[in-house]
Parts: structure tokens; C-alpha cells; sequence
């Protein structure tokens, strides 16, 4: 692993750290020339855990998940996945998207099926693994609905069903829940955590929710706006083998939210 | 949770029934009874002396099929029309679809489809006879002419509209170029190509007629022009009456057939 190679900022001491599925190193973005992004951004995401990249609009965590993803070009910088340099996507990757990005002439099994078809998978072997993942995110029955027929946060499940299937070893999730209602958004959060459980994946997953991100994540990355930069990394010490409901009355829960709430609240006018 | 979330407004329930029938369907056939109406109506006062009532028409128009001259006269329309319809459909939406994926395609194709569209074709049409005489291939020619710039510049636009979040996700599950188009994009743009398709051979039909008018009397055209110098104006209403079924009759073929083969969630929802 080409690890060790010297450069000049502080959290580069986690860079080329094999315990890390993917890193980025200096990634800068501009668009446009003008607009400037991201800001030399060095970052180690650990292997098994869900990293959660939070912070106030305009601090391009979207940017740096899609640059992550492969589907932007940092303007420079290096984005590494278990220690080699990508360029565009791949198959250790799966993304899940902000509006689901379904096909909606496609049934539910077909969109979840639609990785492996693209890949050219058999039809027999793409629609069991498809079932099974369709089963896992609790749409057991919705197999031949399509899209507009399933509410906001079943059409989610068909979006991590379909990134599930594909076996990535990263899963890439850009603000997944929030067009997804409150109430559903809970119940969302609590199944993918019992899920992730018994994957073994890694997950970036996007959020401008402080109260998401301290649910979800093993470490949380806050950045701040214009350029996007590295502001802080918060690793709540919450046990997740409590039951949903405690952890949300949790002290150590509450008090990190505050903690980030106070950072956070310097960005906004 | 209800399952039917569906996000299509639906302004009358689809199950109500007056009389037995279908409320749409319903209105539908109140809709075209209460036009034949007024023409019988219009007819009758009369409006014109060349302007024969809806029931003359119609006897006309089954004296005419019972005769066998409709079918002789559709049969030399269809000639050109299937023709060129064709050729627009096939060639167009291709040009269209390579337009909306390459830059390079669009800067050459788009001003000569915009002018064509813009352009008044009829006054084109004696043109092409100079450059096609006046047989099946100056017919056909008109044709095109009226149908393609529509099915071209329907296509283009499709894709070029194409929604950019679906090839993001295409791109991230790593499909090809080739899979991407074909799976994502132009089943993604079927809509509006069906759209310009449909409109495309609604013009194909001006265009047939009126070569049919401006070139040489032939098949529809020609019982059109025949029974207008001879004052048979029923015959003539009939002949023009057919031309309107026919047209209605296949761009709503053109819709079931997209929503068999392109549309599945819109076949199920109906």
C-alpha cells in the first residue's frame, strides 16, 4: 500500500490506514472556476463503520459523496478505496439517492434487480438475490408494484434494496431519508441499523439532520462552509445494542447533538 | 399504510358508471354524438349549399365502401403515407435520439429540422415536383417533409430532457454507455417520442392530402377534388370524414401500442 506519503496536514496521520475502507486526500473541488467547494479535504473512512459527513448547505458534503462515488471529478486530490486510487464508479461502491432515482416503468423487483442486470447477472439469479434483499427491507408483497404505486419511504427500500443487492462493500448514502416524512424517517433509521448489523458494510452516508447522523453513526464528520473544510470529527460513544427508545433518551445521545448543535449554529446567519 | 400513493391526480373516480358506461367513456360519446349533431344541424339550415348534413354524408360515405371505390382510394393513399411515415418514424427518431446524445449530431441536424419545421411545406410542395416529378416518391417526399421535423424534434428534446438522476444511478452501478442509453435513457424519453411520433403521423396525413391536392389527384385526394368540381359535396365530406377516422384510428394505436411495450405502470393503473 503506497501509504506514508508525506504531506503537509494534520489529519493526514489517518491517511493509508489499512483499518480504513476508503480515504480521500486533498480533495479540492471548484465548479466553474469560482465556486469553491471542497477545500483540501484528508479523511479516513473506518472499515465496518457508518461515517456520517454533516454540516450546514453550501459545505459540499454532497459533492464530496458524489466525488467518493466516482460520479464527480475532484478538481484534485486522490479518492482511495481499500487503499488503490479510483476513478469513476465501481462495484465496491453502491450509491443510494436523495430522490431514490428509480425507473419508474420498472416493477420493485426489477429496480432492485437493476445493478445486476447491469452487470448481466441471469434473470433467474438477479430476481432471487433481488427477493431476498426486497424481504430484508420489509417490502415482502410490493415485488410487482411500481414506483408511483409505493409511498416515499417504500420507494427508499426499493433504493437500498437495490444498493444492497450489488454487494458493495461501501455504501454511499446522500441524504437518504429527507424526503421521507418524519414519522417513517424513525422507523427507517431503526431498520437500517438492524440491517447494517448483519452486513458487515461500510457506509458514508450524508445528512444536514444533527439528530440522524448522532443515530446512525460511529463517527461524524463536520464540516463547515465555503470552501467545504474539515471542521471537527465526533465520535458519539453510544451503545447500539440498547433498544431504539433508550437511545434517544440516552445522555451521551443528547448531549452530543448539543455539542454539534453549538459548532454547527456559527455557520448559520 | 396504503399501497396507493399513486401521485396521479384522478379528477373522477375511474369506476363510476352513468347508464352502464363508463363516466369517461360516457362523455366521450356525448362529446362526438353532440357533433354529429350540429353538423346535421348546420346541414339542414343549411349553411352553405356546399356544406351537406351529417346524414347525407354518411350514406354517401357507406355508398362508397359498399362500391369498393374507398378502398380502391385508400389503398393509393396508404402508398405514400405507410411510406413515408415509415421512413420518418424510423430514420427520425434515430436522428433525434443521436441528436439529443451528441453534441456534434445536434449542431448539424438542429437548424435544418427547425427551418423544415417553421417552413410552410405546403408551399414547398410544388418544388418537389420539379425535383420528383409527380408520382409515389414525390408523394412520399411530401410526407416526410410534414411528418419527420416533428418526430425529430420531439425525440431530440426527449433526450436531451432525459432525467439526469436515473444516468447518475446508471453510471454508479456502472452501466455502460450503450446500457445507459438503452435501458435508462430512451425508455426514460418514450413518452415525449411518442408524443412527437403520434403528432408526427397526424402530419403525415396533411402532408399525404395535400400531395394528393397539389400534385396529381390520386386515392382520397382524388375523390376529394373529383366530387368538389361535380357539386357532390356529401361524397366529398365523406372522403374527407374517412381521412379523419383513419388518423384517429392509428395515432391511438400508436398510444396502446407505447403503453404495451414502453409503459407497463400505466397499463396497470388504467
Amino acid at each position: 500500500m503506497s501509504n506514508a506519503t508525506a504531506t503537509s496536514t494534520l489529519q493526514d496521520a489517518a491517511s493509508g490506514d489499512p483499518d480504513n475502507v476508503a480515504e480521500v486526500r486533498d480533495l479540492t473541488k471548484f465548479y466553474d472556476s469560482d465556486i469553491h467547494a471542497l477545500s483540501s479535504i484528508n479523511l479516513g473512512f473506518p472499515r465496518g463503520q457508518m461515517t456520517t459527513l454533516l454540516g450546514p448547505s453550501g459545505c459540499g458534503k454532497t459533492t464530496m459523496l458524489k466525488i467518493i462515488a466516482g460520479l464527480l471529478e475532484p478538481t484534485s486530490g486522490q479518492v482511495l478505496i481499500n487503499g488503490k486510487e479510483v476513478v469513476g464508479p465501481g462495484s465496491e461502491r453502491a450509491f443510494v439517492f436523495q430522490d431514490f432515482a428509480l425507473l419508474p416503468w420498472a416493477t420493485a423487483l426489477r429496480n432492485v434487480a437493476f445493478g445486476l442486470e447491469l452487470n448481466g447477472t441471469s434473470k433467474a439469479e438477479r430476481e432471487e438475490k433481488a427477493r431476498h434483499y426486497i424481504d430484508e427491507v420489509g417490502l415482502t408483497g410490493f415485488e410487482d408494484k411500481y414506483p408511483h404505486e409505493l409511498s416515499g419511504g417504500m420507494r427508499q427500500r426499493v433504493g437500498l434494496a437495490r444498493a444492497l443487492v450489488v454487494n458493495a462493500d461501501v455504501l454511499l448514502m446522500d441524504e437518504p431519508f429527507s424526503a421521507v416524512d418524519e414519522q417513517n424517517r424513525r422507523k427507517f433509521q431503526e431498520d437500517l441499523l438492524r440491517l447494517l448489523a448483519g452486513e458487515n458494510k461500510s457506509v458514508i452516508f450524508v445528512t444536514h439532520s444533527i439528530e440522524e447522523a448522532v443515530y446512525v453513526s460511529d463517527q461524524i464528520v463536520l464540516l463547515s462552509p465555503r470552501p467545504g473544510r474539515v471542521h471537527s470529527i465526533i465520535r458519539p460513544e453510544i451503545s447500539r445494542d440498547a433498544e431504539p427508545d433508550a437511545i434517544r433518551r440516552d445522555k451521551n445521545y443528547l448531549d452530543t447533538i448539543e455539542e454539534i448543535w453549538s459548532e454547527l449554529r456559527k455557520y448559520l446567519d | 399504510m396504503s399501497t396507493d400513493t399513486s401521485t396521479e391526480l384522478a379528477p373522477i373516480a375511474k369506476s363510476e358508471k352513468i347508464l352502464g358506461i363508463y363516466y369517461l367513456t360516457f362523455y366521450r360519446i356525448l362529446s362526438i354524438l353532440a357533433v354529429f349533431a350540429l353538423w346535421e344541424v348546420g346541414g339542414r339550415v343549411p349553411i352553405s349549399p356546399a356544406f351537406p348534413t351529417f346524414s347525407a354524408t354518411m350514406s354517401a360515405l357507406f355508398e362508397m365502401i359498399f362500391d369498393g371505390r374507398m378502398f380502391l382510394a385508400f389503398f393509393e393513399t396508404l402508398k405514400p403515407l405507410a411510406l413515408g411515415v415509415t421512413i420518418s418514424a424510423v430514420v427520425g427518431v434515430f436522428l433525434g435520439v443521436s441528436m439529443g446524445l451528441n453534441r456534434l449530431f445536434q449542431w448539424f441536424w438542429e437548424p435544418i429540422w427547425v427551418v423544415l419545421q417553421a417552413s410552410p411545406v405546403a408551399a414547398l410542395i410544388p418544388l418537389i415536383t420539379y425535383a420528383y416529378g409527380i408520382g409515389l416518391t414525390a408523394k412520399t417526399v411530401a410526407v416526410i417533409m410534414l411528418a419527420a421535423p416533428i418526430i425529430v424534434l420531439n425525440s431530440y428534446k426527449a433526450v436531451r430532457h432525459a432525467s439526469p438522476s436515473l444516468i447518475q444511478m446508471c453510471r454508479s452501478f456502472q452501466g455502460s454507455r450503450l446500457q445507459e442509453i438503452r435501458l435508462v435513457i430512451v425508455p426514460n424519453a418514450a413518452p415525449v417520442i411518442f408524443a412527437g411520433l403520434r403528432l408526427g403521423v397526424a402530419a403525415g396525413f396533411i402532408g399525404v392530402i395535400l400531395a394528393e391536392l397539389l400534385i396529381t389527384p390520386t386515392g382520397i385526394g382524388d375523390l376529394i377534388t373529383y366530387h368538389r368540381s361535380v357539386a357532390e359535396y356529401n361524397y366529398m365530406y365523406a372522403a374527407v370524414f374517412t381521412v379523419i377516422l383513419f388518423s384517429a384510428v392509428m395515432v391511438g394505436m400508436l398510444e396502446t401500442a407505447e403503453i404495451k411495450y414502453f409503459r407497463p405502470e400505466k397499463k396497470k393503473s388504467k
